[in-house]
């Protein structure tokens, strides 16, 4: 019977091939979210005044919902194909984790209901909600993958039991600047190519500012992280995000923007493929000793499950693909003022639309308690 | 404090705080769906331009609700891995498939072609853009279906084998894990229930607004006031009909439950529904019982006569099957959390009843009182859904998969008690913020009311802020 070894090496593949499964997902999230992170954190300075804020926000306002997803399938994913890597590394990182989700929590109320709040005052607090929930969980997952990398304590039963110190490493710490930095910048050349205007003019300033320290904290990183653990995949895989890295930043400078967000989508896409490529075998190194290591193989599910998380993998991946691509397809169009203030397409006054429009203005304005509440839309 | 103590609060107390606002959504998106289409049908006309208003109106709505439902869900997905890893290790072959499946077919849809519909209304054609919110309420819909599947496998496990080399249990049947008898009618029990909340929802915004403006209402919020008490009436006998089936498989699969809601200690054949028990729990038996004859035993067999096991008889069935130990949940709780959910499910019907007859009397105007109490009808719903839930899962301890883990073992035995004593206290502190903002926004934005001067051919094909900001004079902002 030759279907025999057949069945054994697809059995012998499928972890694998979830590995890399959940590898890509976190690959869609940090090229999506990513900039969703940027431009939230980037937002007091690239934003400027309320025309220029929504601005900012209405180019992620249609799709970060969306782009968030990605995260929730990676958890999903990784309960289903590595039950016993979900439930170590969500309890070993719990803090961060933690610190995380309440970033998420306050950012997704801040952009949902900006638009919606009734005062100067309540703006504010969802741009500094924005702000806050958008830093957070930039910060942490670098911090967390970088933790990861560099490998966590854990015992026979492959739990992990570093507390608090083992996670607050500069290692870590490094690998969290990273990805803010990284990040930032993505924002930066994200808002660069879809919007118009002051917001497009300091969106490309900011990431002129951020190229440097960028280059320079990625690199460091880079460096140590092949230090601790490097194969020939890692190493490629880092050499590939370094030069798109320089090649995103130098096509900005030249004014390509839409090729430099195509080489910064690179590097998106690359971190987290870097991050697994280090881990492989293991999903959780144990640092204390090697053997107690979670790794691929001893944290699989059962066959079956693979399989039909295969299939359902398999049919629905590129139904996803489809409509979240028709989705940016609809929304191409660059937002400008315009867009966000139909009033400004009107004959304009003397002043120009971007003074008029100052948030400055005392929160009990005539006419300020039911400004934007009436409408029905978010983000914008 | 016991290590799953502090667990157990903070993944109730976030679970429950989902599940209020969830309902909502659901049901207001399949809702203003169905506004939309019906705007969409008759484009052109008098109605349809007013049917246009109540679905932009009740979109607003949705979305705050939305929101909330969202970001409170992303704590959920974590939550099982941070709090309940050995559960999550023990059951992962098998309660991951749904969840990930829930992922990447309901969620995904959900949130792209929400975030289409609300800023595409000017860049789609009118089907598509119908299309969109069709999509995403469909989205959720299924979300539910997939939770509920995970849920329902916790109730009553099938579709698996024990391993033999590790103990714990191996998925054999997906297709039994998402289409076995608990599933089923949990889901059409949870979705009915979901829609009695919309309705309910939609009759006090517009009660609200009749009982202000009397006859110079907008003709819309009448409209919408004959929508929702169609749907509450129907809701509410659905999701009775849909709630006596489940008595019934109920009965057979986790016994003990059905004992523990009515406090029958002993088993009995023309066993009463209990209206009213104090129960002894000490003595076993109830101090005063209050009851409908054979109520209980028509529920649980569809038989007066139908024999009922009691609480008493099936512990020591329990201690036989399982070993000895305490398999009794907490009797009052079950108890009176299944008469509250039926209770205000009911009463809310009830007033949606009561509503139609006066309006066929052409008498609803000066019926104050019944309109004053009426705008608080949403509140059954909320009520009956939570109790509902922490019946099904108060009343399967000590159980967290019938008979296969107890909720004492699934808890994650190596994140400490100070650390889920700090993200309870930040979780419910930021829930409890975020439920003012949400409220108080809510309930403005509901009594602005639905927009009377929005016109179709208004919209100036450009903006987010639709035909609605300018319409409001709102932008005039600028000095
Ligand atoms: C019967 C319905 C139901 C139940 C029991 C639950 N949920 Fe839920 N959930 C929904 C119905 C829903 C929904 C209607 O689909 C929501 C609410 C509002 C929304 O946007 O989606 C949602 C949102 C939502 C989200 C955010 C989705 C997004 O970003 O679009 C996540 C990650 C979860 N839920 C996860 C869970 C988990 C892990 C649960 C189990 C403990 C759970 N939910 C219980
Ligand atoms: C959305 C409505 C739900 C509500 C209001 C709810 C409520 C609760 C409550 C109150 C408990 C605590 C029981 C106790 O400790 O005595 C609990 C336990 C639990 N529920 Fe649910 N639940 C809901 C849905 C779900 C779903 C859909 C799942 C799984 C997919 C789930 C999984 C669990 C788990 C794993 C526990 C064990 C933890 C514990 O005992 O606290 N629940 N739930
Ligand atoms: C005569 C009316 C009703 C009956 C007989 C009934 C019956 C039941 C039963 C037996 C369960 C527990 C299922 C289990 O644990 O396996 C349940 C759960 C539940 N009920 Fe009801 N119910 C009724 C009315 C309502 C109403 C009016 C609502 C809400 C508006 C509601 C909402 C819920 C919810 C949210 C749950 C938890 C989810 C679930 O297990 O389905 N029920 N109901």
């Amino acid at each position: 019977m030759r279907v025999i070894p057949a069945i054994e090496s697809v059995t012998a593949v499928l972890p694998g091939f979830w590995f890399g499964v959940i590898a890509v997902l976190w690959a869609g999230f940090f090229l999506l979210e990513g900039f969703d992170f940027g431009v939230g954190v980037l937002l007091p300075w690239v934003g400027g005044d309320e025309t220029g804020r929504k601005v900012a926000l209405r180019a992620i306002g249609p799709v970060w919902d969306g782009n968030e997803v990605w995260l929730l399938v990676a958890g999903g994913a990784t309960f289903a194909a590595f039950p016993a890597w979900y439930a170590s590394m969500f309890a070993g990182l719990y803090i961060p984790l933690a610190l995380i989700l309440a970033g998420l929590i306050v950012r997704g109320i801040s952009i949902e209901y900006r638009s919606k709040v009734a005062t100067a005052t309540g703006r504010a607090w969802c741009d500094r909600g924005m702000f806050v929930g958008s830093l957070l969980p930039a910060l942490l997952f670098g911090v967390a993958f970088a933790d990861l990398i560099r490998g966590l304590h854990m015992n026979a039963d492959h739990q992990v039991t570093g507390g608090f110190f083992d996670l607050v490493t500069p290692f870590g710490l490094l690998g969290g600047l990273v990805s803010l930095g990284f990040f930032s910048y993505h924002g930066a050349v994200f808002l660069t190519l879809r919007t118009e205007g002051p917001v497009r003019d300091r969106a490309h300033r900011a990431a002129r500012l951020l190229a440097l320290p960028v280059v320079v904290a990625a690199a460091g990183f880079l460096a140590w992280s092949l230090a601790w653990r490097g194969g020939a995949v890692s190493v490629a895989v880092s050499a590939l995000m370094a030069v798109a890295l320089i090649i995103s930043i130098l096509l900005d400078r030249r004014g390509r923007e839409g090729l430099s967000f195509a080489s910064s989508a690179v590097v998106a896409v690359a971190f987290p493929v870097f991050v697994f490529a280090s881990l492989w075998p293991d999903v959780i190194p144990a640092r204390n000793h090697a053997a107690w290591s979670l790794t691929v193989h001893n944290a699989s599910s059962s066959h079956y499950t693979l399989v039909v998380m295969t299939v359902v993998a398999l049919i629905f991946t590129p139904i996803v693909l489809v409509y979240q691509a028709w989705g940016y397809w609809v929304f191409r169009a660059r937002v400008s003022e315009g867009t966000v203030n139909p009033v400004a397409r009107l004959p304009r006054p003397a002043v120009s639309a971007s003074d008029a429009y100052q948030v400055t203005s005392p929160p009990d304005l005539p006419g300020a308690g039911k400004d934007a509440s009436v409408a029905g839309e978010r983000g914008d | 404090m016991s290590p799953d103590t502090l667990a157990r609060w903070q993944f109730a107390s976030t679970t429950i705080y989902h599940f209020i606002i969830v309902p909502v959504s659901i049901g207001l998106a399949l809702l203003v769906a169905t506004m939309q289409t019906l705007a969409y049908r008759k484009r052109g006309s008098e109605g349809g331009a007013v049917w246009d208003r109540v679905a932009r109106f009740w979109g607003k709505l949705m979305l705050i609700s939305f929101a909330i439902g969202v970001v409170t869900g992303i704590v959920q997905e974590f939550q099982f891995g941070m709090n309940w890893s050995a559960y999550s290790r023990f059951v992962g072959d098998i309660f991951g498939a749904p969840l990930a499946m829930e992922g990447l077919i309901a969620f995904f849809l959900e949130s792209t072609f929400l975030g289409l519909w609300i800023f595409g209304r000017d860049l789609l054609s009118a089907r598509v853009h119908l299309a969109t919110i069709w999509l995403a309420a469909f989205g959720s819909a299924i979300s539910a279906y997939f939770i509920l599947a995970a849920n329902s496998w916790m109730q009553h496990p099938v579709g698996y084998r024990i391993d033999p080399a590790t103990g714990l249990p191996q998925m054999t049947s997906i297709w039994k894990v998402l289409t076995q008898t608990t599933q089923l009618v949990t889901f059409s029990h949870t979705l009915l229930a979901a829609m009695l909340t919309g309705g309910a929802m939609l009759l006090s915004v517009s009660v609200w607004h009749l009982r202000k403006d009397g006859a110079e209402v907008d003709v819309a919020h009448r409209q919408v006031a004959k929508m929702a008490l169609g749907v509450v009436v129907l809701a509410a006998l659905g999701v009775t009909f849909a709630g006596h089936i489940q008595g019934q498989v109920m009965t057979k699969q986790q016994p003990m439950k059905m004992a523990a809601a009515e406090a029958l200690w002993n088993t009995k054949s023309h066993a009463g529904f209990s209206l009213f028990a104090y129960a002894d729990v000490s003595k076993g038996h109830n101090k005063i019982d209050l009851s409908i004859p054979d109520g209980l035993s028509i529920l649980a067999t569809d038989h007066p006569g139908g024999t009922v096991q009691g609480i008493n008889q099936i512990q020591a069935a329990e201690q036989a099957a399982y070993g000895p130990g305490d398999y009794v949940p907490t009797v009052g709780l079950a108890y009176w959390c299944f008469r509250l959910m039926i209770g205000f499910g009911v009463l809310a019907g009830l007033i949606g009843a009561a509503l139609i007859v006066q309006w066929h009397r052409g008498r609803l105007l000066t019926s104050d009182r019944l309109m004053r109490v009426s705008v608080w009808t949403v509140v059954l719903p909320l009520l009956a859904n939570t109790a509902g839930w922490l019946f099904t899962e108060t009343a399967r301890q000590p159980w967290l998969v019938y008979g296969l883990l107890k909720t004492s073992d699934g808890v994650s035995s190596n994140v400490s008690n100070t650390m889920v004593a700090f993200s309870l206290f930040g979780f419910v502190a930021l829930y409890g913020i975020l439920g003012v903002i949400a409220a108080r926004l809510f309930i403005r934005t509901a009594r602005q009311g639905i927009d009377p001067s929005v016109d179709i051919d208004a919209d100036d094909g450009s903006s987010g802020d639709g035909g609605l900001g300018v319409s409001d004079g709102v932008l005039s902002l600028a000095p």
